[in-house]
């Protein structure tokens, strides 16, 4: 099934056609109305003009999260702020938030992307759609929304949170579909065995992404649910949600390649590298009117399948990603970066900086997240009370900055392994 | 007159007071007295030893932290409400104790507390003004 079949379908010539002209366009603008854009061309003496398709793409300059972080708020953005109508935000890499923006288009073109994979999948206007992503500044709830409304569908917007009044919305309202984070949709299925309601679901398909899973707990879900369960990739930089998604052929995802350019460089010195290879992902935004971004370094470890796929849609399929060129996790969904933590420890001890460990595993389906801090010195006291204030201030800040909790722990000075003089900052013991 | 308390910062881990303990006796260094105040995650052993400063630099190096405090050491009478009287003069006085911990200390008719109080000049002075003798560390050991 189909929801734009000439463009999911478009030969790929055709498609390379159209890539090609919304690229030089979406320069010509970018250089025109994005200021740090058109000093880094300037910088590499490129213009416009001299990009005449996507054969031009290696040629134009990368860019990269810290610059969201840069130009925050609404440095980046191409068009004034009236023709916002909506931000989304996510955390960066310094505790400071990244915001961007959408116009109406934008949203549009978003919500095309998402009910392209619903209908993929077999959705469509007689089913219930009930969305267990958070809704806020996080785009996996509208997202996944914006799509399920577009298709006709009937959107349950539960939001996350509140697992037995999921589940019981899900029985009463015979929700067909279900969208989450992958460890939520694990702890929903184990919920639903303990509360011995499997039997009313009428769930058939979900969609799950914002976290890495493996086919492990694809397994699980699909068993566990009795559904089929599809993996969906985006970030909001790019967009969020449906930047790709998976057919019901659940055989990599499929990039909206009308919108969005990958590449597959070498993380170390940006060149692109052969088709098949192993590497970092970059995106190149085609359409996207208020927040495009060229050669964006998503830092996620990728490959891309350029071979055609047996549902008949032409458009690129990438696997999941397989890591990070960079040291970011993601924990509950959330992007967590080691430095944010130790940004933490900085402001609460007051710059002395112990040493830490950042322990992540996944129990029972949820991650959880442990920072070991060593005692210090300067840090202890004989009394008890200003040790647990301090253990609870280092609680709150990580909570504070990450949005997500954290348990701390304060140990014995040199009992974090070092090696080679340096101690290793993450475990992440989770086998996904 | 003040006693020097070991603070050790204890891990809640399997034999961490153990260790501490046999470090001090490998080192001949003799414990008078220890309180540990503990919270689910750690806990702080306060210890009086006849080697304090000897006592932190073992202990150091062996690898925990350790702080060497001045605190009170306040003789008590060992009848019923020996300590009542003394804790009744500290309120009257307004200070406020923070923690204490009690031991008997080796042939003396006298209980012993060990108290670390807010305001430990005041209550020096409330103790000389009243005849309660506090303890010097040759008096411990």
């Amino acid at each position: 099934m189909f929801y734009q079949k000439d463009i999911e379908c478009m030969p790929r010539a055709e498609l390379e056609k159209l890539q090609s002209e919304r690229l030089c366009a979406q320069v010509k603008r970018m250089y025109e109305k994005v200021e740090p854009f058109r000093q880094r061309m300037n910088e590499k003496g490129l213009k416009p003009s001299d990009i005449h398709g996507i054969e031009d793409l290696h040629k134009l300059p990368f860019s990269y999260k810290k610059d969201l972080r840069d130009y925050y708020p609404y440095g980046l953005f191409a068009v004034p702020m009236t023709d916002i109508v909506r931000v989304h935000a996510s955390s960066g890499t310094t505790g400071k938030q990244i915001v961007v923006g959408y116009t109406k288009n934008d949203l549009d073109m978003w919500s095309d992307c998402v009910a392209r994979m619903m209908v993929a999948i077999g959705a469509g206007a007689d089913d219930f759609i009930q969305v267990s992503y958070g809704y806020g500044l996080f785009t996996g709830g509208l997202g996944a929304h914006g799509g399920a409304e577009r298709i006709g569908a009937t959107v349950i917007p539960t939001s996350a949170g509140n697992t037995q009044r999921q589940i019981q919305t899900m029985c009463d309202f015979g929700s067909t579909v279900l969208c989450c984070t992958p460890s939520y949709a694990m702890y929903l299925a184990e919920s639903i065995a303990e509360m011995g309601v499997k039997d009313q679901l009428k769930l058939k398909a979900g969609i799950f992404g914002a976290e890495p899973w493996s086919e492990e707990m694809r397994k699980s879900i699909e068993q566990g649910l009795g559904i089929k369960a599809y993996d969906i990739y985006g970030l909001s930089e790019i967009m969020g949600p449906g930047v790709s998604y998976e057919c019901d052929k659940q055989a990599g995802m499929h990039v909206c390649e009308d919108m969005f350019i990958p590449e597959i460089i070498d993380p170390d010195t940006g060149e692109v590298l052969p088709r098949g290879s192993k590497g970092e992902l970059v995106f190149t935004t085609l359409t996207k009117e208020g927040f495009p971004l060229i050669r964006y370094r998503t830092r996620d470890i990728c490959q891309l399948n350029y071979e055609p796929c047996e549902c008949g849609r032409t458009h690129v399929r990438m696997c999941k990603p397989q890591g990070r060129s960079d040291d970011m996790m993601i924990i509950r969904g959330v992007n967590v970066f080691p430095s944010q933590i130790e940004e933490v420890l900085m402001k609460v001890t007051g710059g002395t900086m112990p040493n830490y460990q950042i322990i992540v595993d996944r129990v029972n389906n949820n991650d959880t997240l442990d920072v070991n801090v060593e005692m210090t010195e300067e840090l202890f006291s004989d009394d008890v009370k200003n040790i647990e204030k301090l253990e609870k201030k280092i609680t709150e800040e990580i909570r504070s900055v990450l949005g997500i909790g954290a348990k701390v722990h304060l140990v014995n000075p040199k009992t974090i392994a070092r090696s080679e003089g340096k101690a290793k900052r993450v475990i992440d013991n989770r086998k996904i | 007159m003040s006693i020097k308390q070991l603070s050790v910062f204890v891990e809640n881990k399997f034999g961490r007071v153990s260790d501490i303990c046999n470090v001090l006796a490998d080192n001949h260094i003799n414990m008078s007295a220890l309180s540990i105040a503990d919270t689910s995650e750690f806990g702080v052993a306060r210890i009086i030893v006849d080697k304090p400063e000897e006592a932190k630099k073992v202990l150091s190096e062996s690898g925990v932290i350790v702080k060497i405090s001045d605190v009170i050491g306040v003789a008590i009478d060992d009848r019923p409400g020996g300590l009542a009287a003394v804790l009744s003069l500290l309120k009257e006085g307004g200070v406020s104790v923070e923690y204490l911990y009690a031991f008997l200390p080796k042939a003396k008719e006298h209980a012993m507390v060990v108290m670390k109080v807010n305001d430990p000049d005041t209550a020096q002075e409330i103790f000389r003004m009243n005849g309660v003798s506090t303890a010097n560390m040759s008096d411990i050991h």
